[in-house]
């Protein structure tokens, strides 16, 4: 059984404008000790996608259409019922992009970090506070117990982000939902942060699901790649399939927007023309036709089915949401990996 | 070093200095005796960690900020150490700036066509329907339309708001441009629309600029030489390539170390992080090296004694400029 798995997922919100479809049919799942990261741009769902079963879509204008979450067989999607809400608390922990502006400033570090302690795991205001200084120690914060009593515009934004890696990691959750979360502090940072998470995940096995644009950051994190794309999954596979044997185009096309450091020589950023689509009323078709270089005739039309890629021996599966792996497909898409 | 660099340089900064006084007698360092010259057509990347002082470097430059000290050359002529209204007016044409943020660097009152051409109603002589012509070449030189002239900034993307905010900068062409962080704010497909773009105006009017970003690829990408800024002050500067894949100074060599690559093989191969501790205040900063209580290198007089920042032989590649006593031997 796996930890957590999530199944045919449909977000959708409610606003002045019209309904927003902005996510539109995910599934994944995560076991113990992976790394799973969603990539993809602004506004292709992979925020909205974890905030569902996390409970922190408001409801309404959010809507769960469609689709389930469960959490070691648990249902955790299930609306406002109170089982979902205890075994989230415990069991996901979660840091968002910008320490600065997720934390309480009225309330001190430790307190904070304390408070999970009280609620989900019944601890005493005390013990819970002796918590506290311990997980900062573990996040390897310099004098815990002082910095425990300051409150958090005392801390710079890496120290803050350790913070909330402490607090997440409160009630030792089995997953760790990481949103963004070096993307707000510089590479030096970054460095530091993404080495404490995989130390800490090498201690307690826990699974850890990192959102981020960021290619460097999952090429060095990543166990399975996730990459979304107006609202879908357009391909997955376990991170050297997706980034040595890419087999969609907008994979392809990310890769080729950034600088690679390849040597000296010259090289050409492809940028990708056009813009993501109006979820408002997605395409009927593939999401990514309009800005496609390999887009056909039946990609406007039809929406692609997931095909799998057969690859050499791997722990993951290979997948492409695109019309090029279809059998009939002649087409010679450069670069685009059809499969061994 | 191109060959562009022997020239006369177009803009140079000597010993150019910003402090601001935060009450109590202290005194924040945020650019402290940087000297920096800028040949014409070139673009010299300047990289650094937040609070380095690099936004501070560019706004002084170009007179958002006043000189605490130092002077800035521009063309052989001294530049005023306090910009008074009519120094804008009068150097505002040949220095522009494009800033980090499209989302807040936009009047959300002002239309488009409004926000494009302000520059020549105050600059220049073209009025009426000449002006309307300018703002509407220049909006589909950036990849606009004419027809987004009466629209809003809100009505626009990130990606989109940068260009018009490039062709704001760009409608009275400058011949130097500080490009502050202009890609940080989009998405990576986008942040390659914006830097060819920049790369395809420079080439067709010419420009110079200073490029701030703290993402060391995309600095190497596009730069012809590449500075790197430590608590205020220069530590290392020489051709983009070399300073990327052969650097010198030990905060260089942590900070590109730092940097994640796309690609797995590699990043499973890095060994982890050895760079410890954050960019200390620049409140009264301490004497001797900035950058001593971070180094894995650091040597006793380090701690007292700055080092300047001198030439070194850079491997039969021209020179280069490291801050480091490591060096000091050598020279």
């Amino acid at each position: 059984m796996a930890l957590l798995e999530v199944s045919d997922l449909h977000v959708e919100f409610d606003t002045y404008g019209g309904t927003v479809h902005a996510v539109r049919g995910v599934d994944f799942r995560l076991d113990e000790g992976q790394t799973l990261a969603i990539v993809g741009e602004s506004g292709c769902g992979k925020s909205v996608t974890v905030q569902s079963f996390t409970g922190l879509i408001p409801m309404p204008p959010g809507r769960i259409v469609r689709g389930g979450a469960t959490l070691r067989g648990h249902d955790i999607l299930g609306g406002g019922r109170i089982d979902g809400k205890e075994v989230r608390g415990r069991e996901i922990g979660m840091i968002f992009q910008d320490p600065m502006t997720s934390l309480n400033p009225t309330m001190t570090i430790g307190d904070q970090i304390a408070e999970p302690l009280q609620v989900h795991a019944g601890m005493k205001r005390r013990a819970a506070h002796a918590r506290a200084v311990e997980l900062l120690e573990m996040t390897r914060i310099p004098e815990p117990a002082k910095r425990a009593e300051q409150y958090p515009f005392e801390f710079s934004g890496g120290m803050l982000q350790r913070a909330m890696i402490a607090m997440a990691l409160s009630c030792e959750p089995s997953v760790l939902i990481a949103d963004e979360p070096t993307t707000a502090l510089d590479v030096t940072i970054q460095a530091q942060i993404l080495d404490l998470m995989v130390d800490l995940q090498r201690e307690n096995g826990m699974a850890i699901a990192l959102i981020t644009h960021d290619l460097g950051v999952v090429a060095r994190m990543a166990d399975e790649v996730l990459v979304m794309y107006a609202g879908q999954v357009v391909e997955r596979g376990s991170v050297d399939d997706v980034f040595y044997r890419s087999a969609h185009p907008y994979t392809l096309g990310l890769k080729a927007a950034m600088p690679t450091n390849q040597g000296e020589g010259e090289q050409d950023l492809q940028p990708i023309d056009g813009s993501p689509p109006d979820l408002f009323a997605p395409p009927v078709g593939c999401g990514y036709a309009a800005r496609c270089p390999f887009a056909m005739e039946a990609c406007q039309g039809q929406p692609p089915p997931v095909y799998g890629i057969r690859e050499a021996a791997d722990a993951y599966d290979h997948e492409s949401r695109c019309w090029l792996h279809h059998e009939d497909c002649d087409i010679a898409a450069e670069g685009v990996h059809k499969g061994e | 070093m191109s060959e562009a660099a022997a020239d006369t340089p177009l803009v140079e900064m000597r010993g150019l200095t910003r402090h601001f006084h935060i009450g109590r007698g202290e005194v924040v360092h945020a650019v402290d005796d940087v000297s920096l010259a800028i040949a014409p057509r070139e673009i010299v990347g300047l990289v650094g960690e937040s609070g380095s002082g690099k936004s501070t470097l560019g706004k002084t430059l170009i007179g958002l900020h006043d000189k605490t000290a130092g002077e800035v050359i521009y063309q052989g002529q001294k530049m005023p150490d306090r910009y008074r209204p009519v120094d804008f007016r009068r150097y505002a044409r040949n220095m522009q700036m494009i800033f980090q943020d499209p989302y807040s660097s936009l009047n959300p009152r002002m239309t488009v066509g409004e926000i494009v051409g302000e520059g020549l109603r105050l600059h220049s002589d073209l009025r009426g329907a000449e002006a309307r012509d300018s703002v509407a070449s220049w909006l589909v030189r950036v990849g606009l339309s004419p027809d987004h002239m009466s629209r809003y900034p809100h009505e626009f993307s990130g990606g989109q708001r940068q260009r018009i905010g490039i062709a704001r900068a760009l409608v009275l062409e400058p011949e130097f441009v500080v490009c502050d962080e202009p890609i940080s704010a989009l998405d990576v497909s986008v942040q390659a629309q914006v830097v060819n773009l920049l790369g395809e105006l420079k080439a067709s009017l010419g420009l110079t600029m200073l490029f701030i970003a703290h993402d060391l690829s995309m600095v190497r990408y596009v730069s012809d030489r590449m500075a790197v800024m430590y608590l205020g002050s220069l530590v290392e500067l020489g051709a983009a390539n070399r300073v990327f894949f052969a650097p010198k100074h030990p905060y260089t060599e942590l900070l590109i170390g730092s940097n994640p690559e796309p690609d797995p093989v590699s990043e499973r191969s890095r060994p982890s992080t050895a760079i410890r501790g954050e960019i200390p205040s620049p409140v009264n900063v301490p004497p001797g090296c900035r950058f001593a209580n971070r180094c894995p290198k650091v040597m006793e007089r380090c701690r007292t004694q700055a080092p300047e920042l001198i030439p070194v032989a850079d491997e039969g590649h021209g020179h280069r400029q490291v801050a480091c006593h490591l060096y000091d031997a050598a020279a």
